[in-house]
């Protein structure tokens, strides 16, 4: 089993919804946040091409913060989803440092805090948060194992890239172009 | 033109626009570590060619400050953990991968050992020290047999000390300025002469002073060297990189790293100290003090400059 996203650069509006649903679902502290949203505007007018990403965790397969972490509180659970465990963390910093992605911050209670891919739905059978929320379903969640997943059939039927390739950290969250 | 805009959340104090998580504590725990690493190293190193006697400052005074240092670095990592209470998770386990657990686990070994090679010298530096208790008197006679060895594993852990404080930003490969293997031995090169700046410092004997002077000169020669290689290594690499090493030549960093680090760290100390091995008359505290400043702001450099640097997309 090996849990991935994908996005829909073409269709995301950037409304923010994924961040709003992700701080509820997860009580996330106000002025932080677990996914967010770029707006990459590339050339100058009349030549202008504008992309909308929602970004995350990109719970890569060869993940530079589960290597680094000294405690081993980043780790990898099944379906390949990084996570940390709270009372392992020292909040050294050392797996902020190393992502590509910037995807982790410092709790204001001290332990370093991510995206989990709503681990805790996942367990119950519900998809993401942000996945439920998105309102031109922008956003596909499955296994990439399963052929009939929708992220697997999204990625199966168009182009797409990965965030940093050349960094070496394998990621596993796609953005069709 | 290109351009980036992060429409929602990322407002976070402290970490956008850059993740510089981490400030102060860092770069001053890397030179206190670097320094420690430094006279431990030399210290063992003469005590195991057998020159307790003629290099006494050395292999005995300056190992008096090591403790010391090392507290002080150990405390400022401690203040840098947001998570405090949960700190003695680092000794739970072993991460083999991890670089910041190998530096624990030496901590955990070399404080100790830098303690006990202070106080079986205690006797020496305070007449009429007591240590009151029989058995303690016991384990210090036990640590004299024994300080050949403890000089052996001391060298050991120090040069994997020295190189720690460089692996330990080097092993990020997100912060492309830190992702070169030529910062370990160039952490631990930039230590051993701030260490032996320290000795010099301390010492009062000329022949001693002289010997270390030319082993720091050669060793400010091999810093030089690595230096080059490293901006060398950066323009000849990606564009993360080549980006990285433009903070250095020409962007925000190059007046504090040229002339505080490399002239007035380096050069200017090399120069004055062959000067005085031709005879000149100069205090010996001018060099070291260089040396030691030099060390302390290439560190905070070091550790500012590569927290601005990350990967394109």
């Amino acid at each position: 089993m090996r849990y991935a996203m994908a996005v829909d650069t073409k269709k995301c509006v950037g409304c923010g919804d994924c961040v709003v649903a992700c701080q509820t679902e997860n009580n996330v502290p106000i002025g932080y946040c677990r996914d967010w949203i770029v707006e990459n505007v590339n050339g100058s007018y009349p030549n202008v091409e504008i992309e909308l990403r929602s970004e995350r965790c990109n719970h890569c397969d060869n993940s530079p913060c589960v290597r680094c972490c000294p405690t081993g509180a980043s780790h990898i659970v099944e379906g390949g989803i990084v996570m940390v465990t709270h009372n392992e963390c020292i909040g050294c910093g050392a797996c902020i440092q190393s992502c590509p992605y910037d995807a982790r911050y410092s709790h204001p209670e001290g332990y370093v805090d991510k995206c989990t891919f709503c681990n805790h739905r996942l367990e119950k059978g519900q998809s993401t948060a942000c996945v439920e929320v998105c309102p031109t379903t922008c956003l596909y969640f499955g296994d990439l194992d399963d052929p009939n997943s929708d992220v697997a059939r999204a990625l199966k039927n168009r182009s797409w890239k990965v965030l940093a390739p050349e960094a070496g950290t394998k990621p596993q969250l796609f953005f069709l172009t | 033109m290109k351009e980036e805009l992060f429409v929602s959340g990322r407002n976070i104090p402290n970490i956008d626009p850059f993740l510089n998580i981490w400030h102060w504590e860092i770069p001053v725990y890397l030179f206190l570590g670097g320094l420690s690493a430094g006279i431990m190293f030399f210290a063992g190193l003469f005590m195991v060619m057998g020159k307790e006697k003629e290099m006494a400052t050395t292999v005995k005074w300056s190992m008096f400050l090591v403790p010391v240092a090392l507290v002080l670095g150990l405390f400022a990592l401690f203040l840098d953990l947001k998570h405090q209470l949960y700190f003695w998770r680092l000794y739970t386990t072993i991460r083999i991968e991890s670089p910041m657990s190998w530096g624990a686990w030496t901590l955990m070994f070399i404080t100790p050992l830098s303690f006990i090679w202070v106080a079986t010298y205690m006797k020496e530096a305070i007449p009429g020290w007591n240590w009151k208790f029989k058995l303690i008197d016991d384990l210090e006679a036990l640590a004299i047999k024994y300080r050949v060895h403890m000089a052996w594993a001391m060298m050991g852990l120090a040069i994997v000390l020295g190189v720690y404080t460089g692996i330990l930003l080097s092993a990020f490969n997100a912060r492309p300025l830190w992702n070169t293997s030529i910062l370990g031995p160039l952490f631990l090169v930039s230590g051993m002469s701030t260490g032996l700046a320290a000795i010099i410092w301390m010492s009062k004997s000329h022949e001693e002073r002289t010997i270390l002077t030319k082993i720091d000169i050669a060793l400010i020669g091999v810093e030089l060297f690595l230096i080059i290689h490293l901006f060398m290594g950066f323009l000849a690499a990606s564009e993360v990189q080549i980006e990285a090493a433009q903070l250095f030549l020409g962007g925000e960093f190059t007046v504090t790293f040229w002339v505080f680090v490399v002239i007035l760290g380096l050069i200017i100390p090399a120069l004055l100290e062959t000067l005085e091995l031709f005879g000149f008359r100069i205090p010996v505290w001018i060099p070291s003090l260089l040396i030691l400043i030099g060390g302390l702001i290439f560190r905070f450099v070091m550790v500012e400059a590569g927290q601005i640097t990350r990967f394109l997309y």
